[in-house]
C-alpha cells in the first residue's frame, strides 16, 4: 500500500492555556469510585437477603430468633457516630492543627475497634453458625464483610495516624487523609442499610 | 513564542528518555507502570490464552465432526467446552479490550500516563496470575466442568465434589478485581488527564465507548464476585446459598450471575463498536456522521444492558409480567445498536472509502453483526426463546455477537493501530487474505449453527447419533472452524514476519484524527514531550500545524512543557472543557502491585487448598505489600 498521508504531525508551542481553581485530588475520584463498586457489592448483597427471605415461608427460619436489637444499636450509634471524629480530624487537617487531627483519628480508630470487638463477640453468642440455613448464611457473609471493611478501614487508619506522627500531613497535603476519611464514611454508611435489613427489619412480621 | 517544530532537539530527547526510562532487564520486566508496556504485554497476554482457547474449539469441532465419535470422552468434552467459555469471556476479551483501552486511551487524550500507573500494573499481575491458576487445574487433572456459567445446583459440592468447579469460581472472582481495577483507572483517567480543551463533545467516540465500558464494569462486575464468592463459600465453608434443602435458592444464582452476565456482553461490545467508530471515519476519508447520535447511544446502551439479565432466564418459570417487562427490553436496546449502525453506514456513504484490511475487518464486522443483532432480537421474543433456548440457535447467535461482532473489531483493531505499537506495518495483502479466510470460516462455522438449532440438536452434547440429520451440517462446521483458525494463523504469521521485516510506520500511516497519531511509532515513554491544546473534535485533521503547550510557572500549568515531562509529571485537568488544575506526579517503577497481586494469588491458592497457613501466609504478603504502598503514596 503506498502511504499517502502527511507521516509527522507539525507542532507549534504556545502558552499554557488558563488555569483554574484546583478541583478534587485524583486520589478523590479513584476512592470515589471504588466506592461505587464496593456499594454494589453490598446492594447485591442485601438483595440476596431479601430474595431469600422472599422464597422463604418463616423468616427467620427454622425457628432462630432474630437478632437482638439492645447492644448491637448502641455500637451502630458508634460506628456511625465515629465519623464525626474523622471529620473533625481532616477539618483539623485543613487549618494546620496537628493535635486535631491525631486526636480526631485516634478516637475515630477506637470507636471502630470497638464496634469490632463487639461483632465478635457477638458472633460467639450467636444461637446458630452459617452452615445452618440460607438465613445464618447471608447473615454471617454480610456483616463478616462489612465487618472485614471496618477491619480494612482501621488499618488504613493506622497507616494515615503513623502519617500524622511522621509530620507527613499538613494543609497541603491531605490526600491520604480525604482519602481515607471518604472511606471511612463509606463503611458507617453502608452499615446503616446493613443493620436496617438484618436487624430492624428481621423483627417487622 | 510561538515556534514550529517538528520533533525537539535530540540532545532535550535524551534527557527525557533517562527520566522516564524504566529499570533494565528483569527487575525491570516486574516493577514497570508505564501504560504503554503494560497496555502490549495485555494485548499478546491475552491473545496467547485466545489460541489456546481456540486450539480447544478445535478439539471440540473434531469431535462433533463426525457422528459417534470417540475423540474425546464426555468428560472430557464438558471440561472443554467449559474452558473453552470462560477463557473467551474472562481470559480473552474482557481484559484485551482493558489492554488496548491502556495503550491507546491515555494517548488519544494527550496525557503522559494513566491517573493510577501502579494500580494499572496490578490489574495486569492480577488478570496474569488469575490466568496461570485457572489454568494450573489442568496439572492435576481436574479442569472446570460446569459449563461457563456454572448453574447451581449442578455446581455445588454434592454434585461437583472435586477442584474443577473451585478453579472456575475463585479464579473468576479473582479476575474480576483485575477488571474493576481497570474499570477505575479508565474512569479517573478520561475525567481528570485529558489535554486541555478536550472537552467532553470533542472526545473520541473510542474514550467515549471506554467510559461507559468502565461505568458498565464498576456496577455489573459486583454482581459476578458474589455469585462466585457465594458458590465458594457453599462449595469451601458448607453454606447453604445454593442448598434447596437448607432454605438456599439455585434461580438467586442465576439471578446474581446474568445480573453481570448481560450487561457483560455489552461490556465487551460497546468498546469494540469504539474501535469501529475510530477505523471507519479514517478509511472513509470524513467525520464519523452522527456523532451525537452514536455517543448517546453508547450510554443508553450501558443504561439498558442492566435491564435485560433475565432473558437469559426465560424457561425458569418467571411471572409473565417480570417477563414481558425483560422481553421488552431486550427487543428496545436494539434500537441504540441500529442508531450506531446507520451512523457507520452514512459515514460511508457520504466518504470515499478505502478498502484497507482494517476496514474489511469493520465492514466485516458490519456485515456479522447484523445477523447477530437479528438473532437477538428474535430471542428476545418469548415464544421464540422458549424454542430455540438450549439448543445449537443459541450458540450461533451468541459466536456472532462474541465472536464476530467482537473478535473481527479486535483484529481490525491490531491492523490498525499495531503500526503505532510496534513501528512496523503489517502486510497489506496477507492481511486481506487472512480476513477473507477469517471472515469465510467464520459463517461457514456458525451460520449453520442456526439451521442445526432448528433441527433440534441441543448445545453441549458431546456427541450425537447419526441418522438424526445433523451428520452433514457438522462435518461443514468442523471444516469452517479449521478455516477460520488458518485465518487467525495467518495473522499470527503477518505479525511475527512484520516484526522482523516489516516496512517501518511512519508517525500516521492512515492520517488519521486523533491524537495517539501525534506522537512518533512507536511512542517515546513520555508519549508527549509537549501537551496537546485541543480546539477540534479532529485534531489533527483541523489543527495543523498542532499547538502544544509549554509549561507554565504556577504549579497547574508546570505539567505541560518539556519542564513538565522532564519532572516526570503530567498535568491534571478538569471541568467539562478540562481547564487546567494542577500536577500529578508519576511514579517510579516498583515491584509493589506485582506483589500485592502475588499475595492475593497465595491467598487464593490457600482457599482451594484450604491450607489455612498458605491463605494467611497470602493475605499477610497482601497486607504488607498495601500497606507499604499506602505509606509511599499521597505524598502531598
Amino acid at each position: 500500500m503506498t502511504v499517502t498521508a502527511p507521516t509527522m504531525t507539525e507542532t507549534v508551542v504556545v502558552a499554557p492555556p488558563q488555569a483554574r481553581t484546583r478541583g478534587r485530588s485524583i486520589g478523590w475520584w479513584g476512592m470515589v469510585v471504588l466506592i461505587a463498586t464496593e456499594a454494589t457489592i453490598f446492594i447485591a448483597l442485601l438483595s440476596t437477603y431479601f430474595f431469600l427471605r422472599a422464597s422463604s415461608p418463616t423468616w427467620p427460619p427454622d425457628g432462630i430468633k432474630p437478632p437482638d436489637l439492645g447492644n448491637i444499636a448502641i455500637f451502630s450509634v458508634v460506628l456511625i457516630g465515629s465519623s464525626i471524629p474523622i471529620f473533625w480530624a481532616e477539618a483539623g487537617n485543613r487549618s494546620g492543627d496537628q493535635r486535631r487531627l491525631r486526636a480526631g483519628l485516634l478516637l475515630g480508630f477506637l470507636m471502630g475497634a470497638s464496634f469490632l470487638a463487639y461483632q465478635g463477640y457477638e458472633y460467639s453468642h450467636l444461637d446458630f453458625r452459617w452452615t445452618d440455613n440460607a438465613y445464618s448464611s447471608i447473615f454471617y457473609a454480610t456483616t463478616g464483610l462489612h465487618g472485614l471493611h471496618v477491619l480494612v478501614g482501621l488499618l488504613m487508619s493506622l497507616v494515615v495516624q503513623a502519617k500524622a506522627w511522621s509530620r507527613k500531613l499538613s494543609a497541603d497535603h491531605h490526600v491520604s487523609m480525604e482519602v481515607f476519611s471518604l472511606y471511612w464514611h463509606f463503611v458507617d454508611g453502608v452499615w446503616l442499610f446493613v443493620f436496617t435489613s438484618l436487624y430492624l427489619t428481621a423483627h417487622l412480621r | 513564542m510561538a515556534t514550529t517544530q517538528i520533533r525537539p532537539a535530540s540532545e532535550e530527547l535524551e534527557e527525557l528518555e533517562e527520566v522516564w526510562e524504566d529499570d533494565p532487564g528483569i527487575p525491570g520486566f516486574f516493577s514497570t507502570v508505564d501504560h504503554k508496556r503494560i497496555g502490549k504485554r495485555y494485548i499478546y497476554t491475552c491473545f496467547i490464552f485466545f489460541f489456546v482457547g481456540g486450539l480447544i474449539a478445535l478439539a471440540m469441532r473434531v469431535q462433533l465432526a463426525t457422528p459417534n465419535s470417540t475423540f474425546l470422552s464426555a468428560d472430557s468434552y464438558n471440561e472443554l467446552f467449559t474452558v473453552h467459555g470462560t477463557t473467551m469471556i474472562f481470559l480473552f476479551n474482557t481484559p484485551v479490550l482493558a489492554g488496548f483501552g491502556n495503550y491507546l486511551l491515555p494517548m488519544m487524550i494527550g496525557t503522559r500516563d494513566m491517573a493510577f500507573p501502579r494500580l494499572n500494573a496490578f490489574s495486569y499481575w492480577v488478570f496474569v496470575f488469575a490466568g496461570i491458576f485457572f489454568f494450573s487445574s489442568f496439572l492435576i487433572g481436574s479442569p472446570p466442568d460446569g459449563g461457563w456459567f456454572a448453574y447451581t445446583p449442578l455446581t455445588t459440592k454434592p454434585f461437583s465434589p472435586g477442584f474443577n468447579l473451585d478453579f472456575w469460581g475463585l479464579g473468576v472472582a479473582f479476575v474480576g478485581i483485575s477488571t474493576t481495577v481497570g474499570a477505575i483507572n479508565f474512569i479517573v483517567t478520561t475525567f481528570k488527564l485529558r489535554a486541555p480543551g478536550m472537552s467532553l463533545n470533542r472526545l473520541p467516540v473510542y474514550v467515549w465507548s471506554m467510559l461507559v465500558f468502565s461505568f458498565m464494569v464498576i456496577f455489573a462486575v459486583p454482581a459476578v464476585t458474589v455469585a462466585a464468592g457465594l458458590l465458594e463459600l457453599d462449595r469451601i465453608f458448607g453454606t447453604a446459598f445454593f442448598a434447596p434443602g437448607a432454605g438456599g435458592s439455585t434461580l438467586l444464582y442465576q439471578h446474581l450471575f446474568w445480573f453481570w452476565g448481560h450487561p457483560e456482553v455489552y461490556i465487551l461490545f460497546v468498546p469494540a463498536t469504539g474501535m469501529i467508530s475510530m477505523i471507519i471515519p479514517v478509511f472513509s476519508r470524513r467525520p464519523i456522521a452522527g456523532y451525537l447520535w452514536i455517543v448517546t447511544a453508547l450510554v443508553a446502551i450501558g443504561f439498558m444492558s442492566f435491564g435485560v439479565w433475565v432473558h437469559h432466564m426465560f424457561a425458569t418459570g418467571m411471572p409473565a409480567l417480570a417477563l414481558s417487562f425483560f422481553a421488552a427490553v431486550s427487543l428496545l436496546i436494539a434500537v441504540p445498536s441500529g442508531v450506531q449502525f446507520f451512523a457507520w453506514i452514512a459515514t460511508m456513504w457520504h466518504g470515499a472509502v478505502r478498502f484497507t484490511t482494517p476496514m474489511l475487518f469493520a465492514i466485516g464486522f458490519l456485515l456479522i453483526f447484523l445477523l447477530g443483532g437479528i438473532t437477538g432480537v428474535m430471542v428476545a421474543v418469548l415464544p421464540f426463546d422458549w424454542q430455540a433456548t438450549d439448543s445449537y440457535f443459541i450458540v450461533a447467535h451468541f459466536h456472532y455477537v462474541l465472536n464476530g461482532a467482537v473478535v473481527f473489531p479486535i483484529f481490525g483493531a491490531l491492523y490498525f493501530w499495531l503500526p503505532k505499537i510496534t513501528g512496523r506495518m503489517l502486510n497489506e495483502r496477507l492481511g486481506r487474505v487472512s480476513f477473507w479466510t477469517m471472515f469465510v470460516g467464520f459463517n461457514v462455522t456458525f451460520f449453520p449453527m442456526h439451521i442445526l438449532g432448528f433441527l433440534g440438536m441441543p448445545r453441549r452434547v458431546y456427541t450425537y447419533s447419526s441418522g438424526l440429520g445433523w451428520d452433514t451440517l457438522n462435518l461443514l462446521i468442523s471444516v469452517g472452524a479449521f478455516v477460520f483458525a488458518l485465518g487467525v494463523l495467518l495473522t499470527l504469521i503477518n505479525f511475527v514476519v512484520s516484526q522482523r521485516r516489516g516496512e517501518r510506520a511512519p508517525d500516521n500511516p492512515w492520517n488519521a484524527d486523533s491524537l495517539e497519531w501525534a506522537t512518533t511509532s512507536p511512542p517515546p515513554d513520555f508519549n508527549f514531550e509537549a501537551i496537546p491544546v485541543v480546539a477540534s473534535r479532529h485534531p489533527l485533521w483541523d489543527q495543523q500545524p498542532l499547538p502544544v503547550a509549554d509549561s507554565g510557572p504556577d504549579d497547574a500549568t508546570q505539567g505541560f512543557g518539556f519542564a513538565g515531562a522532564h519532572d516526570h509529571t503530567t498535568p491534571i485537568t478538569g471541568g467539562l472543557r478540562s481547564v487546567p488544575e494542577g500536577t500529578m506526579r508519576i511514579p517510579e517503577p516498583t515491584v509493589l502491585p506485582c506483589v500485592l497481586a502475588f499475595g492475593l494469588a497465595v491467598f487464593v491458592v490457600g482457599l482451594l487448598a484450604q491450607a489455612l497457613i498458605v491463605g494467611v501466609a497470602g493475605l499477610v504478603i497482601g497486607a504488607v505489600g498495601l500497606v507499604w504502598w499506602a505509606w509511599r503514596t499521597g505524598e502531598h
